[in-house]
């Protein structure tokens, strides 16, 4: 026998790391329930993620034992509710490397994040005194793609809409990727900001930033990362990144819905106007006018999330005793064990990536002659839980003519055996409509 | 819940071999709905003599349920008084409101009774009620009286149409 030696510095087998999957399901109770009389099979984590009992455990105990508000009581139980919810705000910070906990604003969820900066431009726009980088008129372009959830894009439209600005996209490739061969021309001197998604919510495509980056600071604009769909499923560094801004939302990642993320640089936040108004975003009030606190304070008007985020904090610490890394490799090898596995269904056509690299595991697919509604009904009578629909990402289903697509997607605790329960359920729906 | 009390063989047959699919000339109006939660789309057209329908004609693309909807719409309404026609439509929307627990009328309603199951799809109701509500509107602007004959419409208008 001949043996094949690996040359060094080649990544080998023992150097992923792994964990139990069986263990980690056994941390959430909705995975053991049943679902039309069949074990449920929950391939829906890109829509929202399932809640590990730790985190729902850390909202509970918020609620039973520290409840308060933050940021206005000299008693315990403020106080409490106060460095709960302050602790949390660093454990996101370190879960995403940010240089302060100062610079991660607690928000509903990424489309308020992205909302957010949105007015914040548009009120740096009118009046005078605005930072040149947020003020926007007609000439300025900002810049998004054809692969965005609806999320990253109608605030734009709307954004340009208020002030004369132009909204411009970069298109996306027939293997779902962004094209960026015209990167130069459409990143230009006019550009005052580029927002893009990091990773699809239909195509699974993680997309590579460095060289549209590169552009961004070239011609001086800012750059927004819509990170939803990465933050709860890769390690996501935003020095490394060298983002001005990214978002991204608690239930996607294990926590509760209603709380979210917009992570901003220090100096951006400092320099961006208050889009809010109201309680805790004030430093003094006067009748005849206001003054406005520090980040992210400025940004957080009124009674926050609190419990959401106390148990988002949760979420962080969870994931990170799995480690993302970890996390990101079992996804990989569950995504080439699907894209295979899908493969084998006769009419099967997957949109985006179809080889497990530069993409993350959620998949969508149409089955020929059969509507998404169809299949996702079908499915769920197995127990078989997928979206279906355009996605809230429509100009991607217009991009590849069709009006909705089938999305499976995975998660930490998702395992090959629910796979193969996708690959019989999808038998069955050709079946009935065979 | 069994998954064919949804997919009856009468919608699965509609829904494989459409009646009378395809937009005609002439036509009195058309209206297009979508369903903006899944981008299911049909488009009716109604073409009127006095008061007959003398066709109602349509083209859409979705699921099972609304594109068998259609093709059942158009069985039911075509050749119809408008005043039978719109009896005929408040009981489909009624046994779609119905939960499950409306009794359909067999008589009125003819192939769109095999339905009965997708109302207890909360979901899929729209899908169903899509071609009805465009049918709805496209008829309004041809004149019709839509409201005639149907006198809890202000509470059915609750459902939404996009």
């Amino acid at each position: 026998m001949t043996s094949i030696a690996i040359p060094p510095g080649m990544p080998q087998y023992d150097d992923v790391p792994r964990y139990d999957v069986e263990a980690v399901r056994a941390d959430f109770p909705i995975l053991g329930r049943e679902v039309n009389g069949h074990p449920m099979v929950y391939l829906d984590s890109a829509n929202t993620s399932q809640k590990p009992r730790q985190v729902l455990d850390a909202l509970r105990q918020h609620y039973e034992r520290h409840n308060g508000n933050v940021s206005r009581s000299v008693h315990t139980v403020g106080t409490e509710a106060t460095e709960a919810y302050e602790g949390a705000r660093a454990k996101v910070a370190t879960f995403i490397n940010a240089p302060s906990p100062d610079e991660v604003v607690f928000v509903k969820n990424s489309t308020e994040a992205i909302n957010l900066v949105a007015y914040a431009f548009s009120n740096a726009s009118v009046g005078a005194g605005g930072d040149p980088r947020f003020r926007l008129g007609p000439g300025d372009e900002i810049v998004i793609s054809e692969m965005e959830h609806h999320s990253n894009i109608v605030p734009w439209q709307l954004l340009c809409e208020r002030t004369g600005a132009t909204l411009r996209w970069f298109p996306v490739t027939d293997g779902g990727r962004l094209d960026e061969s015209g990167l130069e021309e459409l990143v230009n001197e006019r550009t005052k900001l580029v927002s893009f998604v990091h990773m699809s919510n239909i195509l699974g495509t993680i997309n590579a930033t460095a060289r549209i980056t590169e552009r961004v600071r070239q011609v001086g604009a800012l750059l927004l990362l819509d990170c939803s769909q990465s933050v709860p499923h890769l390690p996501v560094d935003v020095v490394d990144l060298d983002a001005d801004f990214i978002a991204f939302t608690g239930h996607k990642m294990c926590a509760p819905s209603g709380i979210g993320v917009l992570w901003g640089r220090g100096e951006l936040l400092a320099a961006m106007p208050p889009v809010f108004g109201g309680g805790s975003m004030i430093e003094t009030v006067a009748m005849t006018g206001s003054t406005y606190a520090p980040p992210p304070a400025r940004f957080e008007a009124g009674t926050p999330p609190i419990a959401e985020a106390v148990a988002l904090g949760a979420a962080v610490d969870y994931l990170t005793g799995i480690g993302m890394r970890a996390i990101q490799w079992h996804e990989k090898e569950l995504t080439a064990y699907a894209l295979d596995a899908l493969e084998t269904v006769p009419g099967l056509r997957i949109f985006g990536p179809t080889v497990p690299v530069g993409r993350g595991g959620t998949i969508s697919f149409g089955l020929e002659g059969i509507h998404p509604h169809d299949v996702g009904q079908v499915l769920d009578a197995e127990g078989v839980e997928v979206r279906v629909g355009h996605h809230c990402a429509r100009p991607v289903c217009v991009r590849f003519g069709v009006p909705a697509t089938t999305r499976a997607s995975f998660y930490l605790y998702t395992t090959t055996g629910e796979v193969d329960a996708l690959v019989r359920g999808l038998e069955q729906v050709r079946k009935v409509f065979g | 819940m069994q998954v064919d009390q949804l997919y009856q063989e009468i919608i699965l047959d509609h829904y494989k071999h459409p009646h009378g699919r395809g937009l005609r000339e002439p036509y009195a109006a058309e209206a297009h709905h979508v369903n903006p939660t899944c981008g299911d789309e049909v488009t009716i057209r109604v073409a009127l003599d006095d008061d007959t329908l003398s066709d109602v004609s349509y083209d859409g693309m979705g699921c099972s349920i609304s594109q068998a909807s259609a093709s059942v719409l158009h069985e039911l309404l075509t050749g119809r008084d408008t005043g039978q026609a719109f009896a005929v439509h408040a009981a489909f929307v009624e046994l779609m409101s119905g939960r499950g627990q409306v009794t359909p009328e067999e008589e009125l309603l003819g192939d769109a009774v095999a339905f009965a199951g997708v109302a207890r799809y909360p979901a899929r109701v729209k899908c169903a009620l899509l071609p009805w509500m465009a049918f709805k509107d496209a008829a309004a602007r041809a004149g019709v009286d839509v409201e005639a004959g149907n006198e809890d419409s202000n509470e059915r208008s609750e459902v939404k149409t996009a």
